[in-house]
């Protein structure tokens, strides 16, 4: 057999061994963060500091007794967490995880396809995620289930707008929707989270919602609606809920650290490449720096999922209104402006400059007309 | 009126043009729990690390003897009367010659039972006893059990055993005052 | 036996093609006898995301995301967003006339069209050899949209726009 065909089907099966592995410890950090954040330990029992605890809760949800409520849709609610995983796994598939690895004179991208769309399929395949939650959460016949269906499909359309505008500012500068490429033109320390840390802000907080992840937690907001869509879920099934969770949240922060942190690059790569070229040869030293590429891409990740973790212990829930008012208001406005900031200073012959100058009056703007617009507003409302 | 010289006057004025954009807060509270994130754990691993629970704690009871090893219990029923849940039974005997090394009393306890379902752990026993022969130990717990026939405790567990004898800082109310007023100084 | 034959000879692109061809019809027939809504909606879900699949085997892969992210990811899901707030379980009319007549006329004139359609794709027919397989890429489809077809495009988004303030000014309360 090919050569090729071999190592990328190694690939693969790695890539979705590595996301489903990373998505079950994600649930043993979490807890442990979460503990370490209210000065507590965590679960440190099953195991040395509770490393098997994954496999523990794992056990427990398997072993739990599996049933549909009786005037549930039936086929619906076992599809509803069956679309949420398989969209959940499917998004890894683009991903660059690092270079190329020469394997007998060939070079094989460590990713599972390099598509032209790239981007776009992450963003297709999240679309749909929804409908994982929109058809348990119906499925259930349980109105709070339902609440938190509808929750969840209008919060992911209204947030993925602001997502695809802050998404544009990005293949704008990197003039392709190819991640490889994204992650190319990003090469050493050139990322775009120097060129446009207000897309990064926004896009993380896009990501945030988009994961259902605290403070964007709504549709499943335990003080208001039980549980929210998996109110009526149990044993695996809901399992197959947390764990697509915590497999979104892998693929948001991979998709961050590769979109604007540079993915495998890092500050001095070429001269490390060369380096282990001198030290060893060709083909073990391209494949040795590569290594550590993915070595980088993974820290990124991990400090990302860090990130995620620390921001769901640290702020509280929005409220339903808020959340809309932050998405339509604020942040839709707000990443169209970066966007024409950011296509107005690709036309100029110093980018980096003048996005920075672009932020610099868009943030000016702000602090002088916010306060007259909030006199005008004020002056409505006592009329 | 004050209650506490901890309050705060809450800050009701308006938010400034940059704190409306949610950054400051939410920076202040991400240094807020990174802070928390690598400070000391409160937390006690129970099992391998037990804290001093000081003492006047009322776990296991035990039956003491005295200096010489004689048991001091001569049986006179004032903790099963003392006792509100009527834990305590005892059967006394007469002390017969040559025993002398082993009750203190002329009377002593032949059997003494205390059923653990019953008990409360109130200490009220403790301060009934005239003899000072039954305590509640500060430092050991009443283990949990599984079945009705290991619940009552006669006298083979709840003696003091010569080898492993029991001590505390206090033993009377009074050594407990001045305990606390030495902790206190 | 015959048919037999022609399966065996089918090639792997072939198989694809007939699956997804499957899979549009029955989410299709599927929208529109289901008598649950919601079904149907999800069904039409379906019909889409093979029809994304078709795109893809025209290697048209831009048009494939989009229809998923804009059709499949955002209108399907308004759609059952909508569906959800109305209960329609039990109000389940049965055809009356008018439907009829409207529905055999719809299907009529776009049966008409079609066929038209596909007569005057005929004539059109790509040369096989001097084909560009690139022509559905993004990079492509930006060019000719934005230089061929650049009046059309604005005319479009002015549209859209058109139609966004009107939905606004309709939602919002008169004071």
């Amino acid at each position: 057999m090919d050569i090729v065909l071999i190592v990328k089907s190694i690939i693969i099966v790695t890539i979705f061994a590595v996301s489903l592995g990373i998505a079950a410890y994600e649930t043993y950090f979490e807890r442990v963060i979460a503990a370490f954040i209210q000065d507590r330990v965590g679960p440190d029992r099953a195991g040395p500091f509770g490393i098997l605890q994954p496999l523990a809760d794992g056990g427990k949800l398997f072993f739990k007794e599996d049933f549909v409520p009786t005037l549930a849709d039936k086929w619906l609610f076992i599809l509803g967490p069956s679309i949420s995983m398989l969209t959940a796994l499917m998004s890894s598939a683009v991903l660059p995880f690092g270079d190329t690895l020469n394997i007998k004179g060939q070079l094989i991208d460590v990713q599972g396809m390099d598509v032209n769309i790239g981007i776009l399929w992450v963003f297709g395949i999240v679309s749909l995620g929804v409908y994982g939650i929109l058809i348990g959460g119906w499925a259930s016949n349980n109105k709070y289930s339902l609440f938190g269906a509808i929750r969840a499909a209008s919060q992911n359309i209204s947030y993925e707008l602001a997502m695809g505008m802050s998404l544009l500012a990005v293949i704008l500068v990197s003039e392709s929707l190819s991640i490889k490429a994204i992650v190319q033109s990003q090469h050493g320390i050139n990322w775009h989270i120097f060129h446009q840390p207000l897309g990064f802000m926004l896009f993380v907080t896009c990501a945030l919602a988009e994961c259902n992840r605290t403070p964007f937690d709504l549709p499943e907001s335990e003080n208001e609606l039980v549980a929210g869509y998996h109110t009526e879920y149990g044993s695996m099934k809901l399992g197959l809920y947390l764990f697509s969770e915590y497999i979104n949240m892998f693929i948001s922060s991979a998709v961050i650290a590769s979109l604007y942190f540079g993915g495998y690059n890092y500050p001095g790569i070429d001269v490390v490449h060369d380096f282990l070229i001198k030290q060893t040869n060709d083909v073990t030293g391209h494949n040795i720096a590569t290594g550590i590429g993915i070595l980088v891409f993974f820290l990124k990740t991990f400090f990302f999922i860090f990130v995620f973790i620390w921001v769901r212990w640290t702020l509280p829930r929005f409220k339903y209104d808020q959340l809309m008012n932050l998405a339509w208001k604020w942040m839709l406005p707000l990443s169209v402006a970066n966007l024409i900031i950011e296509a107005a200073a690709e036309l100029t012959p110093m980018p980096f400059l003048a996005s920075w100058v672009g932020l610099g009056i868009l943030f000016l703007a702000y602090i002088i007309f916010r306060p007259l617009f909030l006199k005008r507003k004020l002056k409505q409302n006592l009329q | 009126m004050q209650l506490t010289d901890r309050s705060k006057k809450t800050d009701k004025s308006d938010l400034t043009v940059i704190e409306k954009t949610y950054w400051p807060g939410v920076v202040k509270g991400m240094g807020i729990t990174l802070k928390h994130f690598f400070s000391k754990k409160a937390t006690i691993r129970y099992p391998e690390q037990k804290r001093y629970l000081g003492p006047v704690f009322r776990g296991h009871h035990i039956l003491k003897r005295d200096e010489q090893g004689r048991e001091r219990c001569t049986a006179c029923g004032l903790c099963a009367v003392a006792c509100p849940a009527e834990a305590i039974s005892m059967v006394a005997a007469e002390r017969v010659k040559g025993e002398e090394k082993l009750y203190r009393e002329e009377k002593y306890a032949a059997s003494y039972e205390i059923n653990m379902l019953r008990c409360i752990f109130c200490g009220l026993c403790e301060e009934a006893c005239p003899k000072q022969a039954i305590y509640l130990r500060h430092d050991k717990f009443v283990p949990v059990f599984s079945s009705r026939d290991q619940v009552i405790y006669g006298k083979d567990v709840l003696v003091e055993d010569l080898n492993d004898r029991y001590e505390r800082d206090a033993w009377t109310k009074e050594d407990m005052a001045a305990l606390w007023q030495k902790q206190k100084d | 036996m015959q048919y037999l034959e022609l399966l065996k000879n089918m090639s792997l692109v072939q198989w694809a093609f007939y699956f997804l061809s499957v899979t549009t019809l029955f989410g299709a027939l599927g929208a529109v006898m289901s008598k649950n809504t919601i079904h149907s909606v999800l069904y039409l879900v379906l019909t889409f995301f093979s029809i994304s699949g078709i795109y893809i085997m025209l290697n048209a892969q831009f048009l494939a995301a989009v229809n998923i992210i804009v059709y499949a990811g955002a209108i399907m899901v308004l759609f059952v967003f909508a569906i959800m707030f109305l209960h329609l379980k039990g109000d389940h009319h049965g055809f009356d006339n008018t439907i009829f007549v409207s529905a055999l006329t719809a299907v009529g004139i776009l049966g008409v069209i079609l066929t038209l359609a596909i007569k005057k794709a005929e004539h059109f027919r790509v040369d096989v050899n001097n084909f560009n397989p690139k022509i559905g890429l993004i990079e492509n489809l930006g060019d000719v949209l934005y230089k061929k077809y650049l009046l059309p495009f604005e005319l479009v988004s002015i549209l859209f726009l058109i139609a966004m303030v009107g939905a606004v000014l309709l939602a919002k309360k008169e004071k």
